[in-house]
């Protein structure tokens, strides 16, 4: 099982708790680990990506086994640490005031 | 006996505010998605339980939320809360799917309008502004969007086609944003004549359509704006609210930036109405339930003050139609008050003694409960108030 993290708006919307955990067929990449976050959570479809053109959204950043690989191609294998369940997937929303 | 649901969206959630006909008694619920802006929450005329609401976000994108138990429990249309995908092959709602129409079909692929300096700008969707729920079926409904579009369901919102024929109008290459941005905020449905609808822009201007939505026209005409390029210019005026009665839906009103209008011939010409009101400016207007004739705006100092004159709090009625203009005061603040009003946060019930409603900037809810001679606080500290409606129940 795949531990991810998500930010509080996205508990509020999937009503589920900070971290939740799930299974990602292989390969585990972020694009898969996405798609299966959003067939168990549907109400997330289009709030961490968006719904067309499967981009991320741009105040959204992904951090795996404490780095940023929000930038990193969707399709890219993640960490070990991330693979055997020791790390936990994190989902970050821009953090701003207001 | 009869009740009153007021349904408020603010900066940080929802709130679902209730009352009998007295009024006086008001209990809270909420708030309902904690944290999210709402812009809109608006109850369908046909099943005053079917809610639906606008929750939005810089972060997260656009969700569109409904309940079918008057605002106790809400799910996003077709996706029921905690329930992952029955399967794969069967394809999920897309209740926030906003995808505007560039296909062939509309014989206009329309991909630019004009951004603040003139130049071409893709039209980018941002959020829904406002919801408006038909009089005749309850699974109709439509939503105006930034950037300004106009948007259909016909399944309760579980999905969303683009009435393409607004932007497709010759003049939509033009179209500007306002201050808030380029948004459709306003909806007018004649249940009088189905197929017609009203639509504002800001800062495009005013639209109806008598087919449904398929064809559209300017309806600017005798507007005049002394600040833009060209004051009398078929597009370009800002127009912040329409309203109309349903007894009398010839006659529509128009709060703008700069002056108060009105036409006795929906939409195709306007003559000012402000006449005493004691500034140009203001966002909400609204029509008394009973009196067709009577209507109601908040004036507000601009350009870009945006608080009420003088630090008063007024409330103008007018019983004829416009120009001339009192000033309702009894129970609003009449010393050191800087909120703000905003287009889509006043509303009317349609008890006999007909209520008036509206939200501020500060958190605050006033209500009339006699037309607006009287008023009193119905809660003085919610988030910034973004839209107000009332259900009359009962």
């Amino acid at each position: 099982m795949i531990r991810v993290f998500l930010p509080y708006h996205l508990r509020t919307l999937a009503q589920c708790d900070a971290e939740v955990k799930i299974d990602v067929e292989p390969p585990c990449t972020a694009a898969n680990l996405i798609d299966a976050l959003e067939r168990t959570y549907p109400s997330l479809r289009g709030a961490i990506l968006e719904l067309e053109s499967r981009q991320r959204r741009p105040k959204i950043r992904f951090f795996a086994c404490k780095e940023d690989i929000s930038h990193a191609a969707m399709d890219k294998p993640l960490p070990e640490g991330i693979v055997n369940g020791d790390e936990p997937f994190m989902i970050v929303g821009a953090i701003s005031g207001g | 006996m009869s009740k009153i649901r007021i349904l408020v969206g603010t900066r940080k959630g929802a709130f679902i505010i209730t009352a009998d006909a007295q009024r006086k008694n008001w209990q809270i619920d909420g708030p309902h998605f904690g944290g999210w802006e709402i812009y809109h929450v608006a109850g369908s005329p046909v099943n005053p339980n079917r809610i639906y609401a606008s929750q939005t976000s810089d972060w997260f994108g656009q969700i569109i939320q409904r309940s079918d138990d008057g605002g106790k429990t809400w799910q996003q249309p077709g996706t029921p809360p905690g329930e992952p995908e029955p399967s794969q092959d069967d394809p999920p709602a897309q209740s926030n799917k906003f995808a505007y129409d560039i296909s062939e079909d509309t014989g206009k692929p329309l991909t630019t309008h004009q951004w603040y300096d003139g130049t071409p700008h893709p039209w980018e969707f941002k959020r829904v502004w406002h919801l408006e729920p038909c009089h005749s079926d309850v699974d109709v409904v439509y939503a105006g969007v930034e950037d300004a579009a106009l948007f259909r369901s016909s399944d309760g919102g579980e999905n969303w086609s683009e009435l393409a024929g607004l932007r497709g109008h010759s003049t939509g290459m033009e179209w500007q944003p306002g201050a808030g941005g380029m948004c459709l905020h306003t909806i007018l449905l004649d249940k009088n004549f189905p197929e017609r609808l009203y639509v504002a822009i800001s800062a495009a201007g005013a639209f109806r359509s008598d087919d449904c939505g398929e064809t559209w026209r300017t309806i600017t005409n005798g507007l005049v704006s002394d600040y833009i390029p060209d004051p009398t210019g078929e597009i370009g005026h800002c127009v912040h609210r329409l309203g109309m009665h349903p007894s009398n839906p010839d006659v529509i009103y128009m709060q703008k930036h700069w002056d108060v209008m009105r036409s006795d011939d929906r939409g195709d010409n306007w003559h000012e109405v402000s006449g005493n009101l004691p500034s140009d400016f203001g966002f909400p207007i609204a029509v008394h339930a009973h009196e067709p004739s009577t209507i109601y705006v908040i004036p507000i100092k601009s350009d870009s003050e945006h608080y009420p004159p003088e630090g008063k709090l007024r409330v103008y009625r007018s019983r004829g139609g416009g120009n001339e203009w009192e000033a309702l005061t009894n129970g609003l603040p009449q010393r050191d008050c800087y909120v703000n009003v905003l287009r889509d946060a006043m509303a009317i019930d349609t008890l006999d003694e007909c209520g008036i409603y509206f939200g501020t900037t500060g958190g605050q809810i006033y209500c009339s409960p006699d037309s607006g001679d009287n008023w009193t606080t119905v809660t003085a500290n919610l988030p910034a108030v973004l839209s107000v409606e009332v259900q009359t129940l009962g």
